[in-house]
């Protein structure tokens, strides 16, 4: 066990399907915070956390302003906004242009964590139709956090999960089904 | 050092001379927003590392306008979040109708696009005259844009799509002229408006306010750096005085969350008690 002190998840096309095969298995159990990043298309959606709310028992919430980063809370990037990690462990948000056509982007997400967190982040990358988040990958890995990917052969879009894994690899290229009970023992231990 | 420490220590040392030099204090900006602004100027600068833009500070004429350019690249728009206008005119406007005359301090107006927005929702509203508008920025290229008023043609359309959401009574292209591809707001606008350089790092109070908007600036910046910036707020408003943040900013947990009550807090509009 490493003691991981959060997990960042990057996501796009086909991400609804794909967090709702990861998101039931963040129980009361998993006291490790998860930090989404979820393309969207509209800038001022707000449904986002109430749908992942359905999928877990443990509290989604939008990231507010200022806001300290809590165990056993899975926090969602509000749209229309990067989301970033200060060095204090709180939120950060900025309205900066987009990076790979995206706002909120994985990359900034992934780097800011990455530069705070170091060698204590699980990067999860899955499904979706463009390059953002290889580059913040990249960035995880130098600074040894653990680079988890999405198998393209079975993601619903594959050319993110496949850009990753070129630009950055990954430490694990897994299923869909098996990443959420991985993510757990990965924090809890087996 | 591993190559992490190096980048920080190197972002360190440009922002401690960029206040010694240039008097720009930007330690207390978000650190996360700054680090990936200057990393996105010594990339445009053709730098691989951030401490190779240290001869340029030091050496290189008018550095400090690209510098400052780099460090304010927010996307700014007319009638952002249209439903916040809708808002702001029907809780705000009809306490503007009680004074003689409305002082307005627009913080952090960056290119202007907002100060127009809001100098039009006046003017239909019967209050531009009787209002002064003084817009502040610390960047001069940003002020220059703002001064003149002019914007690419091709951004009207949304313009006008925002203000019409905002609930706009005619139509936007009655407040600017169009020349070959660019739109040049009207002078009746321009006129009750004051562009003028104000760094809210360092910068004291702008006196006896009805309202100050400052949207999406606070979210640069880090704790300590927003309550100075709240305090200059309410020490610039008057009695029943409006602010007026941006739709993910707000004043709980500050220093002066218990000087100001929210009269909407989903707009974020504050008054004071």
């Amino acid at each position: 066990m490493n003691n991981y002190e959060a997990i960042v998840i990057g996501v796009s096309a086909g991400g609804l399907h794909a967090l709702n095969r990861i998101l039931p298995h963040f129980d009361q159990s998993l006291k490790t915070p998860v930090i989404i990043v979820q393309h969207r298309q509209d800038e001022h959606e707000n449904m986002l956390s109430n749908l992942l709310n359905n999928m877990t028992t443990t509290q989604v919430k939008d990231v507010e302003f200022n806001e300290v980063i809590k165990p056993q809370t899975i926090y969602v990037a509000p749209s229309g906004y990067h989301l970033q990690i200060e060095a204090d462990k709180s939120f950060s948000l900025s309205r900066d242009p987009k990076v790979e056509y995206s706002r909120p982007s994985i990359d900034v997400l992934f780097e800011s964590a990455a530069d705070v967190f170091k060698n204590k982040l699980i990067a999860v990358i899955l499904t979706g139709a463009n390059y953002d988040g290889s580059n913040g990958l990249k960035k995880v890995r130098e600074l040894r956090g653990l680079a988890i990917v999405e198998n393209p052969a079975t993601a619903g879009f594959s050319t993110m999960p496949e850009r990753a894994i070129t630009i950055a690899g990954a430490d694990h290229v897994l299923s869909i089904d098996k990443i959420g009970q991985y993510l757990k023992e990965c924090c809890n231990g087996p | 050092m591993n190559p992490h420490d190096i980048e920080e220590f190197e972002l360190d040392t440009i922002l401690d001379l960029i206040d010694k030099c240039y008097g720009y204090n930007f330690k207390d900006y978000s650190r996360a927003s700054i680090k990936r602004r200057i990393q996105n100027l010594a990339s445009a600068c053709n730098c691989e590392h951030i401490s190779e833009l240290i001869p340029k500070v030091l050496y290189q004429d008018n550095f400090l306008d690209k510098f400052l350019k780099g460090m304010s690249v927010t996307v700014t728009d007319m009638f952002r979040d249209p439903w916040v206008f809708k808002i702001f005119k029907e809780k705000i406007i009809p306490q503007l109708r009680i004074h003689p005359q409305i002082n307005i301090w627009h913080a952090g107006c960056a290119t202007g696009e907002e100060v127009y927005s809001m100098a039009i929702l006046l003017k239909e509203e019967g209050l531009l005259k009787y209002s002064r508008i003084y817009a502040t920025d610390f960047n001069n290229h940003s002020l220059d844009i703002a001064k003149k008023g002019i914007y690419p043609l091709e951004k009207m359309q949304r313009y006008s799509k925002n203000y019409l959401d905002a609930g706009g009574k005619y139509s936007l292209s009655e407040y600017y002229d169009v020349k070959y591809d660019v739109a040049k707001f009207s002078r009746e606008l321009t006129e009750r408006i004051t562009f003028s350089h104000h760094n809210m790092g360092v910068d004291q109070a702008f006196g006896e306010m009805n309202l100050i908007i400052c949207r999406n600036v606070l979210i640069y910046f880090n704790k300590t750096l927003q309550n100075r910036v709240f305090t200059l707020f309410y020490d610039s408003l008057m009695p029943r005085g409006v602010l007026l943040l941006g739709d993910k900013e707000s004043i709980d947990y500050s220093e002066i969350n218990s000087k100001l009550t929210a009269v909407s807090s989903k707009a974020r509009i504050y008054q004071v008690r």
